[in-house]
């Protein structure tokens, strides 16, 4: 590494404090799209691990900076424009900055990423972090990106106007950062440079009185509770019993002397900024020239933008259902190897029981989500890293607005028709709070490829081969069209309710960088992509597996002696052959199991829908998983287990059976729609509810929309059921 | 005159942002700020946002925001 890319300025005298704890913490914070992760990996070597603290839904990945002497943890922190904490991710800046993650020592260095392409708004963030107490060394990334725009920076005069040491550094050469590291090492030992700014005068003068009252606030900090008001900073105050009374006089000082005091500070950062920059960077070329601009001339473009996002997703939509489907196929394959190679050595009895229907299926419930997750992840994260994902929410913002979401929900609403387990997790790129929780409660009423099945079975078996135009027209297509629009058409309204009620308050607004483009990176994509599917098997993972568990014990016991002599009784007068025999008696233990007694119980409540308790006891244990209840009426109507593709027997048992005390047939076609319709909007699905749970924090989530979409589900397939049976 | 009324292409200077709005205070630190040079380089293909560039970088802002941004043409 040449020695010319460090440009250092005089250090600081030496102090005791951060040299007494063994384990040095340092911070990485910067803009977004300023190479963050990337710079991260190559001082760490691509050693992280992700820490969930309490409280804080936003993950910290942490890791040790190679090549130096002193233990160290880098937290690689989200990024942030400014240290006026709004997001999520802002605010667990902020609090990391300030040692206030529980856990979570305070840094002892920071360093600092500055974008060398767009240096006027990153040093903001530096005038800021130069304010806030801490050693910092400044990391210059995106080098080729300002040399390639004609822009030349001059590191060591900047330097020396920052008087902190200004690293160059390229991530992808992983080598380029040992200065980084030795420099950050060097900077354990010094002590914080002191505030850079000289703050207009009304504004020092009522830090001061803030401090006067409380004095173990920083002056950066006491300054942020009086200018962001509302913020995080001032929430934080309060709830620590400060005096918001004082807070208040002072804003209002500072209002008779016609001071703003958040844009006070801003212009006197930003001019700063222009006193630092005088000099530093020389333009050759003007800006608005670069290939990422040419690249936008099509891509943003009214007609070839559209076009091109069309296309694209339609690979992405391509991808997620046929490519993820041999994968899937491959996975149900081994575990049904798994479970014929057990089946053979275990005896016949509860244990092999709880293996094949309790573990191994909560197993493939888990694992048969794994393909569609980190494939929708590779797109998401190539076309992110790349700078295409900002594009799309532009091109789409308009669409979304009327649902009072924005152009970020569009990906992971979309994403939901095949699943929304993988959707759910991609709403973490929305920053906006109100608008991530929004996405996520109407994301499971998109039609999932698992409602698939029950949609095939049903309308195989009862809806009328009908055609109109030559065949151009099909009843069973519209009939499968409507069960996709049904969610939807229910999606909008809640997506409306949502923001007037519980999500109401300002509009988030839409104010999102484009960043220039560049080519993804294969490592940083492959690490996200591999957190995605481990963070899935771990964490929902474990609740999917219990529910599993949990349902097969409700439909195993109990085992009673009387049932078995009751169908052995049948058998003889029937003279049923052992398999027939063996179907009987799997239908009747299930009849008999408390999962079967609870769908007697209810057949009161869905008897209005025109089912029987045959059709409840399908849909209590399809609660992991909605194309359970294929499997589960296949007992119920006493057919041998077969094959989930070959379900014209079933058809066949579906097309026979009829009410026990009149004979009248079971399955109308209204009976039919009111379940399609219920299996359209029902929450059916514990992976989304294990997904919901993780990504909010809070079982509240969960609950309400397991809740909700239950209850909304009764009620239209009541509708459903009660208008097919006036028309027919 | 406000930024959302712009021609496409056309340089201009920020002259000030309307305060009281959370969100204008999140552009001025964004570097909307006086003196700032901007261009309103596109259109979303249904009329809104616009594609913006603001000094070295480029923004989306919905036409509501670029409605907060005063500007004079360079």
């Amino acid at each position: 590494m040449p020695a010319s890319n460090q440009f250092t300025a005089a250090a600081a005298p030496i102090t005791e404090a951060s040299t007494t704890r063994e384990h040095a913490t340092i911070a990485l914070i910067g803009n977004p799209n300023t190479g963050k992760t990337t710079l991260f990996n190559a001082l760490t070597g691509f050693r992280r691990h992700v820490a969930n603290y309490p409280g804080v839904t936003v993950e910290i990945a942490r890791g040790p900076i190679r090549g130096i002497q002193r233990p160290t943890e880098l937290l690689d922190l989200p990024g942030t424009y400014s240290l006026a904490a709004h997001s999520p991710d802002e605010t667990v800046v902020c609090d990391a900055l300030r040692g206030r993650v529980p856990d979570q020592a305070r840094p002892d260095v920071v360093i600092a990423i500055v974008d060398a392409s767009n240096l006027k708004r990153n040093l903001y963030l530096l005038c800021q972090l130069l304010d806030s107490g801490h050693p910092v060394v400044v990391a210059l990334t995106m080098n080729d990106v300002a040399a390639a725009r004609g822009l030349r920076v001059d590191g060591k005069k900047l330097a020396q106007r920052l008087g902190v040491p200004v690293i160059a550094v390229d991530a992808r050469q992983p080598q380029s950062v040992a200065p980084l590291a030795q420099a950050v090492e060097d900077a354990l030992n010094v002590v914080p440079p002191p505030a850079a700014v000289e703050l207009p005068q009304p504004l020092t003068a009522v830090t001061q009185q803030l401090l006067d009252r409380h004095p173990e606030l920083h002056r950066s900090e006491a300054l942020r509770i009086i200018t962001d008001q509302a913020g995080h900073a001032e929430q934080l105050f309060l709830g620590r019993g400060g005096d918001g009374a004082l807070v208040n006089t002072l804003r209002v000082e500072l209002a008779a002397q016609n001071v703003d005091p958040t844009a006070a500070e801003i212009r006197a950062r930003y001019a700063w900024v222009d006193r630092v920059l005088g000099g530093v960077v020389e333009r050759t070329l003007p800006p608005g020239n670069s290939w990422s601009h040419r690249i936008d001339a099509i891509l943003t473009h009214r007609v070839g933008g559209t076009i091109f996002l069309l296309a694209l997703l339609y690979v992405v939509f391509t991808a997620l259902y046929s490519w993820a489907g041999p994968l899937m196929d491959g996975i149900e394959w081994s575990l049904a190897a798994v479970g014929d190679a057990i089946s053979d050595v275990l005896p016949t009895g509860i244990i092999r029981s709880l293996v094949l229907d309790g573990l191994i299926a909560g197993v493939g419930g888990v694992l048969v989500f794994l393909p569609q997750i980190l494939i929708l992840f590779l797109f998401i994260a190539i076309l992110e890293d790349c700078g295409y994902l900002a594009r799309a929410a532009f091109l789409v913002d308009r669409l979304m607005r009327p649902l009072g979401l924005s152009g970020r929900a569009f990906i992971p609403l979309l994403s939901s028709f095949a699943c929304a387990v993988p959707a759910i997790m991609g709403t973490r790129a929305i920053a906006d709070r109100r608008e991530r929780f929004i996405t996520i409660l109407i994301a499971p009423f998109m039609s999932c490829s698992a409602r698939l099945p029950v949609y095939v079975l049903l309308i195989g078996a009862l809806v009328p081969p009908v055609a109109w135009l030559g065949g151009w027209a099909r009843l069973d297509a519209l009939v499968m069209l409507a069960m996709y629009l049904v969610g939807v058409s229910v999606a909008i309204p809640i997506a409306w309710l949502l923001r007037h009620t519980t999500f109401s308050g300002p509009a988030s607004g839409f104010v999102l960088e484009l960043p220039s483009y560049k080519l993804p990176r294969l490592r940083t994509v492959g690490q996200r992509v591999y957190m995605a599917g481990k963070d899935f098997v771990i964490r929902a993972g474990s609740i999917i597996l219990i529910a599993s568990i949990v349902i097969w014990a409700l439909g195993y016991f109990p085992r009673s002696a009387a049932t078995q002599r009751a169908v052995q009784a049948q058998q003889q007068k029937h003279n049923w052959s052992d398999s027939e025999f063996e179907t009987h008696l799997a239908s009747a233990y299930l009849r008999d199991s408390y999962l079967g007694r609870l769908g007697q119980t209810i057949e009161p409540a869905i008897r209005p829908l025109g089912w029987d308790w045959r059709i409840g006891v399908g849909v209590l244990a399809s609660f992991p998983a909605r194309e359970v209840i294929v499997a589960t009426l296949g007992t119920i109507f006493n057919l041998e287990a077969g094959s989930e593709e070959d379900t014209a027997p079933l058809e066949q048992a579906i097309q026979e059976a009829a009410w026990p005390d009149t004979g009248r047939p079971l399955f109308t076609l209204p009976v039919a729609l009111s379940l399609m319709v219920f299996f359209a909007l029902c929450a059916q699905c514990v992976s989304t509810l294990a997904v919901i749970r993780r990504e909010t924090g809070t079982w509240l989530w969960p609950l309400v929309s397991f809740g909700g979409m239950t209850a909304i589900a009764y009620v239209a397939a009541l509708l459903v059921a009660q208008v097919g049976a006036v028309l027919s | 005159m406000s930024l959302a009324g712009m021609p496409l292409s056309k340089n201009c200077r920020v002259t000030g942002v309307r305060p009281g709005n959370p969100l204008a205070y999140r552009l001025m630190e964004m570097g909307v700020i006086e003196g700032a040079v901007v261009q309103v380089l596109r259109r979303a293909p249904l009329g809104d946002p616009l594609q913006v560039r603001v000094g070295d970088y480029e923004l989306s802002l919905r036409q509501s925001e670029a409605d907060l941004i005063e500007v004079v043409a360079d």
